[in-house]
């Protein structure tokens, strides 16, 4: 295979990929980043304390966690279908990959809430803050930094999930390896791929890094 | 000013609070001292119902906190400020949006809490420093960032919990000074806790001292002095262990003897007596110099001798035989 050949399989795959990971990392968002919030405010001695509903999504993001994700993408295969209308392609991969990156993202933005001091939490209502106050102008500032790193981290955990999308026919980088480097022995495709991977993966690690270097007060 | 009644706090089998009364004067500062784990830090926060007390009330401004709703206890405490141990600063804000955070709670409009805050950081000497954030400021800089924080609302009450704990002693100094300064300059009302004696004798108008929950000793600083066998005098001029037989001589401001008089050689004069002095103290407590004394008479006129020291209006307490 030439680079003239392998070029463009190469742009379309890759955009495959960026698709997927950039729907599910919005949707991971708008869902993981609530998740997140609530795991802590329920706990005893939170904003909100709830044992048994803090019992409750432990349990849900555990089995979450829990699953590998080609399981899990056959596993949800009927709730794509619900949402999406349809079980192949791109689309219909952000469906699995976002519901296998939701528990995983809020546990991260768990642990960066967790390293917001209580006495910043206390000092806030000591001066008559709100709940909502306290998490939107309290909670979530101060640990922007630490929740960029998880963001970060999830982005790359979502490329790599993604190379799994192959088999419910979501294309990606992945897929291009399995189907032109492995099934048809094009080790210079294979390697190609490799490094393209690579190198989004670094790229993404150094912008996260940057950004939340930068946001870092302390 | 504030009124805490029949105070207890319970974790679990643990009591932290145990049936403590406390009264703080409209314009004072009051001072709890204690050992860490005395209960003095539970109590402090049950002032403003950071923690809800398991049994008693509590009343801040006539308004009893702990009969109030969520809203209306949020409303109330915006009129409390509270300063910390660790600052408790928000690490994302510049020291202008640290000092801003209670006025937006307040929803204060953005112009007039700018104009407050640049108002506030001259008040606390950090006018320069509106733009830095917390880490680049010294403990002492910070404090004053909570001091103007905790002032944003105009309370009229102001708690501190620890503020000077973190601090060197200089700095401890000018942040008590700034205290002191805004509790003469705007009457405000501040009720500290502290484990450490100098912030009750250079600040506090009065005294409590906590030890396993409860309040074992209340009152003015000068009123305690003068009461014999005193915890606070006790803690305030630490003497060695009285030897049977010797004489501790408390001079305070509400006696007529003053401490600068010179009773021991006019004693030595007038009576037939030797006095050996044993040990001492004497330093200014609550804006009165006052100290303590221990001393051994010996000889024919020493009952004389105590007799009179008693007239001139001292505390005087013989250790027994």
């Amino acid at each position: 295979m030439t680079w003239s050949d392998m070029s463009p399989l190469l742009w379309e795959a890759t955009g495959q990929t960026a698709q997927m990971v950039a729907w599910s990392t919005l949707f991971t968002v708008l869902f993981g980043l609530p998740l997140g919030v609530a795991l802590v405010a329920t706990d005893r001695g939170g904003l909100f304390p709830a044992p048994v509903v803090r019992r409750v999504l432990g349990v849900v993001v555990n089995v979450g966690r829990s699953l590998p994700f080609i399981v899990l993408m056959i596993a949800v295969i009927p709730v794509t279908r619900m949402i999406t209308g349809t079980t192949i392609g791109t689309g219909a991969a952000a469906v699995p990959l976002t519901i296998g990156a939701v528990p995983f993202f809020a546990r991260l933005v768990e642990t960066a809430l967790r390293g917001v001091g209580r006495d910043v939490v206390q000092a806030a209502q000591a001066m008559g803050a709100s709940r909502g106050t306290i998490v939107g102008k309290v909670l979530l500032p101060e640990a922007l930094p630490g929740l960029i790193a998880a963001l970060t981290v999830t982005v790359v955990t979502l490329i790599s999930y993604s190379a799994m999308a192959g088999v419910i026919g979501g294309g990606g980088l992945g897929d291009l390896a399995v189907r032109y480097g492995y099934q048809r022995f094009e080790t210079g495709l294979m390697i190609v791929t490799v490094v393209v991977l690579v190198v989004i993966v670094q790229a993404v690690q150094s912008l996260g890094d940057a950004v939340s270097h930068r946001l870092t007060r302390r | 000013m504030i009124k805490v009644s029949g105070l207890r706090k319970a974790y679990g089998s643990v009591v932290a609070v145990d049936g403590v009364d406390l009264h703080v004067r409209e314009g004072e500062i009051f001072g709890v001292l204690g050992r860490s784990g005395a209960g003095k830090s539970t109590l402090l926060r049950c002032v403003n119902l950071l923690e809800r007390p398991t049994e008693g009330s509590v009343t801040v401004g006539g308004q009893e906190l702990t009969a109030l709703g969520e809203r209306e206890l949020r409303r109330a405490r915006q009129g409390i400020g509270m300063i910390h141990q660790h600052f408790a600063l928000l690490s994302s804000r510049t020291v202008a949006g640290n000092v801003a955070f209670p006025l937006e709670i307040m929803g204060v409009p953005r112009d007039e809490r700018a104009r407050r805050v640049e108002e506030l950081l001259d008040l606390v000497g950090l006018a320069g420093k509106a733009g830095a954030y917390p880490a680049q400021l010294s403990g002492g800089q910070k404090q004053r960032v909570g001091i103007a924080r905790a002032l944003a609302g105009r309370p009229s009450v102001l708690l501190s919990d620890e503020a000077t704990s973190a601090l060197d002693p200089g700095t401890t100094q000018s942040i008590l000074a700034l205290l002191k300064r805004l509790n003469r300059d705007f009457g405000l009302t501040i009720l500290l806790i502290t484990h450490e004696m100098d912030v009750i004798k250079s600040v506090c108008d009065s005294a409590a001292i906590m030890s396993e929950g409860r309040i074992e000793e209340a009152g003015r600083i000068a009123d305690l002095l003068a009461r014999p066998g005193s915890r606070l005098t006790e803690e305030l001029f630490p003497l060695p262990p009285a030897e049977p037989g010797s004489v501790t001589i408390t001079f305070t401001g509400t006696y007529s003897g003053r401490a600068d008089e010179p009773v021991v050689s006019q004693v030595v004069r007038k009576f037939d007596v030797d006095v050996n002095i044993l040990g001492g103290a004497l330093e200014d407590v609550a804006g009165v110099s006052a100290g303590r004394l221990r001393v051994r008479l010996t000889g024919e006129e020493s009952d004389a001798a105590l007799r009179y020291l008693r007239d001139r209006g001292l505390l005087v307490e013989v250790a027994s035989r």
